[in-house]
């Protein structure tokens, strides 16, 4: 066991990488938040009527509000007066090509390792960098829109699609859904919007960058992905963000609607700043997101590896309108030093022969607080409906907390529901087998943890696989891995 | 505050009644449990934990209760005659919420053992009452702990001293025999000191028409090595509503099993509060509810490792039938510092019809590491490859349903750890899911 609390010391004192700030001339608008800053934001973005009502009525619903206090996690209180919510890479007219993008700024995605030059095409992933509050540069544009395919900033969708937007914006996550949606609603500032039409398979990932870089700053962005009858879509989304004292706000909106037979496969790998080793600073990161199976045979599956982050908090869920239809949750979960998260699903089976699964793996260390909390829900009508969900937690310190709150509610005699979680630490009897053939004790915990994971790494594309792997052992095993 | 504000007239007003006819002990908790009851009210469906359960709407209707103590004309023994054949035990009745002291069971237990009235007991040994009564339920958090706290006058105590074995299981009953609407506060004391041992089987049965409603609080303290049995059988009918909370105190190497089944009610709501106190202590619990019509039972249960190499078990089992609704929260919490901890908690569920509803919410808090902790919950219906291949055996459809519902439910029967209650068990099961059970009025039919 000597050699096992070696390697989770280690885990402790790994570092976060992408901590840098980067110097660029950032516009701001002043802290608080009242209509007049909600008005701003609106003229800023030079929106229509319609939007700045939406906006107002999010914002004077929000004012109704109070945060809510169910959650496993402790949040020291949060002053939404002193969040700046406006922030932008300062630009004079809009880029029209990558030579126009401020070099600093393209250094930036550099040292994330994301292809923002277009001539990496060999990389295949077209990508939309969203750098605090807007979005800075979306690629591949042309060769999408050939195929009809619409991928571009929240923004540019409202000037040139907004019929579109305004059709579905709000469909899945009403503003009136809860309080940090009704927040985003008010002051959201920008964001990616996806269009796939009829009977088209999206060629390529499509792929979003969140940096948070301004100081003070919250981050709100709102991501809408539309899949038409028979389409497909794989979408990639990673955040990071620089190393601060303070704590910054991240609340953002997904919402998703799958239309008849239609796919999309939404990854995560979120990698906010989880703060430094005693808990300081780091980024609260409390996002809704929600996909609406809305045509029969439609599929949704979310897949998540959440590494980041001083407090998660979010339950990607899928509403299961559609008959046939199917809502999968892949989620690795890696809590470590004093990072607290509250993260699972909902899975809410409306449609006849509807399925969900649900696979969550918890990981946590350090003095942090790890808990998934899922609901699974059959409606009356719901004939059929299949739910099996599987939440295993491990355990690499004494001091540390796994939970799991699992609700069901049933409400049809068809249903048939599984839910089976487990919570243990690496096992000394797995341990010792590997030693006694030969593999030592850091490489073993390595490979029970990868082996552990692994379930739902599969479920991540290529490129964010490796990624994810990566970040894993960054976060959680020192060299291990 | 509405359903509240008569309990709270009625304390103030009978204060001094209440307290007469009681003993000093279990009146020293009165005020506080006043001002607790005040303070709390009852749970609302706001409340996490009550979200299926309208508290407040049971308390609601204007129960008589017996504050004087008037005698309730019955002879247990006429009225119950319902006896489990090869199962001879200390038999005890409380009727409505009074212990029934007129009838004496024929039979010895061993020497310093105490069965018998709470009131009678606190008054003759007011130093060990006063050392367990009202030290494991606390009505700081529960306002209907409070209120039965502040109303009980009466109840039951088992006492069995250092060391002694009781061979001879202990049966209590309980009664509800009115014909007005009534409520009655019942409070039963389970007091094992270190290395002895006990069973304790516990019948609820409602012998009239009108609306009962009861409290009830168990307080269990299991000393070192202890170790106690709780068969908890509810036998009620569809008027009766049951506020029922179980808590459980264990010392170093106790084993408790609390077995709680519910084969006839209205309204059940069950809390579980199990505390493992002591290294290689273990807890078994077991639930059971077969249900139809509007039946509802809500379970809760709260299992605390406190202490390093516990091993808790805890399975609960519903059928659920026509429009029932269950209820299943459970919580097993893993204390820093429990380290060897072994926790497993199940929850299987069998909806039979459409209308039927269950809501199930198994949940782990684990802040130690080296734990083996896992649980599992279930819900549907009948496999129906299992019904197909009885029936392509001969049997017929309706009886194949049964022999699956019954294997259904027989697991939790098999903790039974006494040979004839087990056998009347299998043999009530069987008769509940033929709908025997459920036309009888009183005790009548289950001869």
């Amino acid at each position: 066991m000597q050699d096992s609390n070696k390697i989770i010391d280690e885990v402790t004192s790994s570092d976060y990488k992408y901590g840098f700030v980067t110097n660029i001339d950032t516009e701001t608008i002043h802290r608080g938040l009242d209509e007049e800053i909600v008005r701003i934001i609106s003229a800023k973005k030079n929106e229509p009527e319609w939007l700045l009502e939406f906006r107002l009525k999010a914002y004077r619903h929000w004012l109704t509000m109070d945060m809510p206090d169910w959650p496993h996690l402790t949040i020291p209180p949060i002053n939404y007066q002193d969040i700046i919510y406006y922030a932008a890479p300062k630009k004079k007219e809009g880029p029209k090509n990558l030579d126009e993008v401020d070099t600093e700024l393209l250094k930036t995605f550099d040292k994330l390792g994301i292809p923002l030059q277009e001539q990496k095409h060999l990389v295949g992933m077209a990508v939309d960098a969203v750098m605090d509050s807007v979005s800075v540069k979306t690629t591949f544009k042309d060769v999408l829109a050939e195929k009809g395919i619409i991928f571009s900033s929240f923004s540019e969708a409202v000037q040139h699609h907004p019929d579109l937007v305004r059709k579905y914006m709000g469909s899945v996550v009403s503003y009136r859904d809860n309080f940090f949606a009704a927040l985003n609603s008010a002051v959201f500032s920008d964001g990616s919007f996806v269009y796939i039409p009829k009977g088209v398979r999206c060629p390529m990932e499509l792929s979003t960058y969140f940096r948070i870089n301004a100081k003070n700053t919250g981050q709100f962005e709102r991501t809408l992905i539309v899949a038409d009858d028979e389409s497909y879509v794989s979408y990639l989304e990673g955040c990071t963000a620089p190393m601060r004292d303070e704590n910054q706000l991240h609340a953002a909106i997904v919402e998703i609607i799958a239309k008849e037979q239609a796919e999309v496969k939404y990854s995560t790998v979120q990698n906010w700043y989880p703060g430094d080793k005693e808990g300081k600073g780091g980024i609260y990161n409390f996002v809704t997101k929600r996909g609406l199976c809305k045509g029969q045979g439609s599929k949704i599956s979310w897949t998540q590896v959440e590494t980041g982050s001083a407090i998660t908090w979010k339950y990607p869920s899928c509403i299961l309108a559609g008959d046939d239809s199917t809502g999968e949750f892949y989620s690795v979960a890696v809590t470590n030093n004093h990072q607290q998260a509250d993260t699972g699903t909902k899975m809410i089976h409306l449609g006849k022969n509807t399925r969900s699964r649900i696979v969550s793996k918890g990981i946590s260390s350090g003095f942090s607080q790890n808990s998934y909390r899922g609901l699974v829900k059959v409606s009356p009508r719901a004939e059929g409906a299949r739910n099996h969900s599987q939440c295993d937690s491990l355990l690499l310190s004494s001091t540390c907390g796994a939970h799991t709150f699992p609700y069901a509610d049933i409400q049809n005699e068809t249903a048939i529901i599984e839910h089976e979680a487990t919570t243990s630490k690496i096992s000394e009897e797995q341990l010792f087998y590997c030693n006694q053939r030969g593999i030592p004790t850091e490489e073993a915990i390595g490979l029970i943890v990868n082996g552990y994971a692994k379930e739902v790494m599969n479920k991540l594309p290529m490129e964010f696989a490796v990624e994810a792997q990566k970040l894993l052992s960054i976060s959680l095993e020192g060299s291990v891995g | 505050m509405k359903a509240e504000q008569q309990y709270i007239d009625l304390f103030t007003q009978y204060e001094t009644l209440i307290r007469n006819h009681s003993s000093e002990v279990l009146n020293k908790y009165r005020a506080s449990a006043f001002a607790d009851f005040e303070r709390l009210g009852f749970p609302s469906i706001k409340h996490e934990d009550y979200k299926y359960t309208d508290v407040a709407q049971a308390f609601a209707p204007d129960y008589g209760i017996n504050l004087n103590r008037i005698d309730v004309p019955v002879n247990p023994y006429d009225v119950f005659r319902c006896d489990v054949p090869n199962l001879n035990t200390a038999l005890y009745f409380i009727v409505n919420d009074s212990f029934c002291d007129k009838v004496k069971p024929d039979v010895t237990l061993p020497e310093g053992v105490y069965a018998g009235g709470l009131k009678a007991f606190s008054e003759q040994n007011p130093a060990i009452a006063e050392r367990y009564y009202g030290k494991a339920a606390s009505g700081g958090k529960d306002g209907i702990i409070a209120l039965n706290t502040m109303l009980a006058q009466d109840g039951f105590v088992i006492y069995v001293p250092e060391g002694v074995v009781v061979e001879k299981p202990v049966q209590l009953v309980n009664i509800f025999r009115s014909d007005v609407d009534t409520m009655a506060n019942r409070r039963i004391l389970v007091i094992m000191e270190p290395h002895s041992q006990a069973k304790l089987l516990v019948c609820d049965h409602s012998i009239d028409d009108v609306k009962f409603l009861a409290t009830e609080v168990f307080e269990i303290f299991a000393g070192e090595n202890a170790c106690f049995d709780l068969y908890d059988l509810e036998e009620s009918n569809r008027s009766t509503t049951r506020f029922a909370s179980f808590h459980v105190k264990q010392e170093a190497s106790s084993n408790v099993l609390v077995n709680g089944i519910t084969l006839n009610n209205g309204l059940t709501r069950n809390n579980y509060y199990i505390e493992l106190n002591g290294e290689y202590a273990e807890a078994t619990l077991c639930g059971m509810s077969i249900l139809d019509a509007e039946q509802q039972v809500d379970i809760y249960s709260h299992i605390t490792h406190a202490a390093p190499n516990c091993t808790c078990n805890e399975l609960v089992k519903n059928v659920l039938n026509d429009r029932s609704v269950g209820a299943f929260s459970g919580r097993i919490l893993v204390k820093e510092g429990a380290q060897k901890t072994v926790a497993y908690q199940t929850n299987r569920n069998l909806l039979i019809t459409r209308e039927a509803r269950m809501y199930g919410k198994p949940q782990l808090e684990i802040y130690a590491d080296d734990v083996k902790c896992s649980h599992g919950m279930t819900t549907g219906r009948l496999d129906e490859n299992a019904l197909f291949y009885l029936q392509s055996r001969g049997i017929p459809k309706e009886e194949a349903h049964m022999m699956l519902s019954v294997a259904f439910t027989a697991d939790i029967v098999e903790n039974v750890r006494l040979d004839g209650l087990k056998e009347r068990l299998h043999h009530l099961v069987g008769k509940r899911f033929r709908g025997e059970l459920a036309q009888c009025v009183g005790c009548h039919g289950c001869q």
